[in-house]
């Protein structure tokens, strides 16, 4: 077995994913960026998107995040979100009602984060 | 001296009462043990997040660069109280003890020549507080734990705040509330929370050593600048710490509902008992009352 990096998801009500990973892909505010064992130590911010997390080769499993942080260390990887989901998980038909309302209400952080879960369902990255 | 009649509809309507107050004391405990629960979930991202902030902070010094959550606005003339309390009551001295330690902050403050403004979060705080410093309350919160108390909820008021805070409204900001202890034991805390004052390792280098977990100190990349993380991160840390305090109060309004039901139910224990001895007292007295006259009026004869 290849050599892993502790990866966490943590939100604000609860500690979501806790697990070694071989790679995690986290979307920053700046581009992807994975992370690996022994990575330099970094504080980042994330934007909407899709962590990708890597075991065995592949992508093992994909989370939809709202944005937040990331701070990674050489044995660890840190997200703090304060929304996020399985990208599986994600209602299509409510995520684009959601959407519409959102545009109505001129609201374009929430519109940013609607359209980036539409991607994250339409575009799947890193197969 | 009460007839029988009227003994007995009393020690039946505290009969109900003690019903009443066991079911509340049952309903506060199973809330207490959810409340704490969601305490202790919501502890690893607020550790997270500190950890983050007090090496973010270490980096940037508080010279005119820093966000103005952290460097504060350089004066500390106007101060904040945010006071939390519940919307509801019968909760023992919950509500009225952070009341009173708001009254005595603002007083304090008064005296200094402070201008002071308030912002309610909870409907029993608004109401103790409206009858003396109606003027002072520039805001009021309540509901916020409908259906249930939520990280959304806090962000929404941690918005507000920082939103006054923007507009330069006030210089500091205080919350109050009560630290959960036990269910008997909560004690009153006030906060500060804008300037935030990181936490303790972030003298030095110390906090990157804290970060890596005690090894050698980390120099982190920050992608993008330090600074712009930080007004990121700034105003979110005021949401999780408003959360924080929310939640720590949520657990203590539901031990001291407990403790306070319980106290109750106990009381009503002890009246039914009184009042149940006053009752076999008199029906006995009314019958050796009703022998004595018949045996004397026998004898008469």
């Amino acid at each position: 077995m290849a050599e892993t990096i502790g990866f966490e998801l943590v939100s604000p009500e609860r500690l979501l994913v806790a697990k070694p990973v071989e790679m995690v892909v986290v979307p920053g505010t700046e581009g992807d960026f994975g992370v690996m064992p022994r990575h330099a130590p970094m504080i980042a911010t994330v934007r909407p998107g899709v962590i990708a997390i890597f075991e065995g080769g592949k992508v093992s499993e994909r989370i939809f995040v709202a944005g937040g942080f990331a701070e990674v260390t050489g044995e660890r990887c840190t997200v703090l979100a304060e929304r996020a989901v399985p990208v599986a998980d994600i209602d299509r038909a409510a995520v684009e009602r959601k959407l519409k309302e959102d545009r109505e209400a001129a609201d374009a952080a929430e519109v940013e984060v609607g359209e980036a879960m539409l991607a994250a369902i339409d575009h799947p990255s890193y197969h | 001296m009460p007839s029988l009649k009227d003994l007995r509809v009393r020690i039946n309507s505290v009969k109900s009462t003690r019903k009443i107050t066991s079911a509340m004391k049952m309903v506060a405990a199973a809330k207490l043990r959810r409340a704490q629960e969601q305490a202790e979930a919501a502890r690893p991202f607020a550790e997270r997040m500190e950890r983050m902030l007090g090496s973010l902070a270490a980096g940037v010094d508080s010279g005119a660069g820093a966000p103005a959550m952290l460097a504060g606005t350089g004066r500390d003339q106007v101060h904040l109280l945010i006071v939390a309390t519940a919307d509801r009551g019968l909760c023992g001295a919950f509500n009225s003890s952070i009341v009173r330690e708001a009254r005595r902050q603002i007083r304090a403050l008064l005296a200094d020549g402070k201008k002071v403004k308030i912002f309610c979060v909870g409907r029993k705080g608004r109401d103790q507080l409206r009858r003396e410093y109606e003027s002072l309350i520039v805001d009021t919160v309540t509901d916020f734990q409908r259906p249930r108390l939520s990280f959304e909820g806090a962000a929404r008021i941690a918005a507000r705040v920082a939103e006054l805070y923007e507009a330069g409204e006030f210089d500091v900001a205080k919350i109050i509330y009560n630290r959960f202890r036990s269910a008997i034991a909560q004690i009153v805390t006030v906060q500060q929370l804008i300037p935030f004052t990181p936490p303790a390792p972030a003298a030095g280098g110390n906090a990157a050593a804290v970060a890596t977990g005690g090894g050698a100190p980390a120099l982190y990349e920050y992608e993008p600048d330090e600074e712009q993380i930080l007004s990121a991160l700034l105003p979110r840390n005021l949401a999780v710490q408003v959360y924080r305090a929310l939640l720590e109060n949520n657990a203590s309004e539901h031990g001291a509902r407990m403790t306070a039901m319980d106290n109750a139910t106990r009381n009503a224990s002890d009246m039914i008992g009184k009042l149940t001895l006053v009752y076999n007292r008199s029906r006995q007295a009314s019958i050796t009352k009703e022998l004595i006259e018949i045996i004397s009026g026998a004898e008469a004869l």
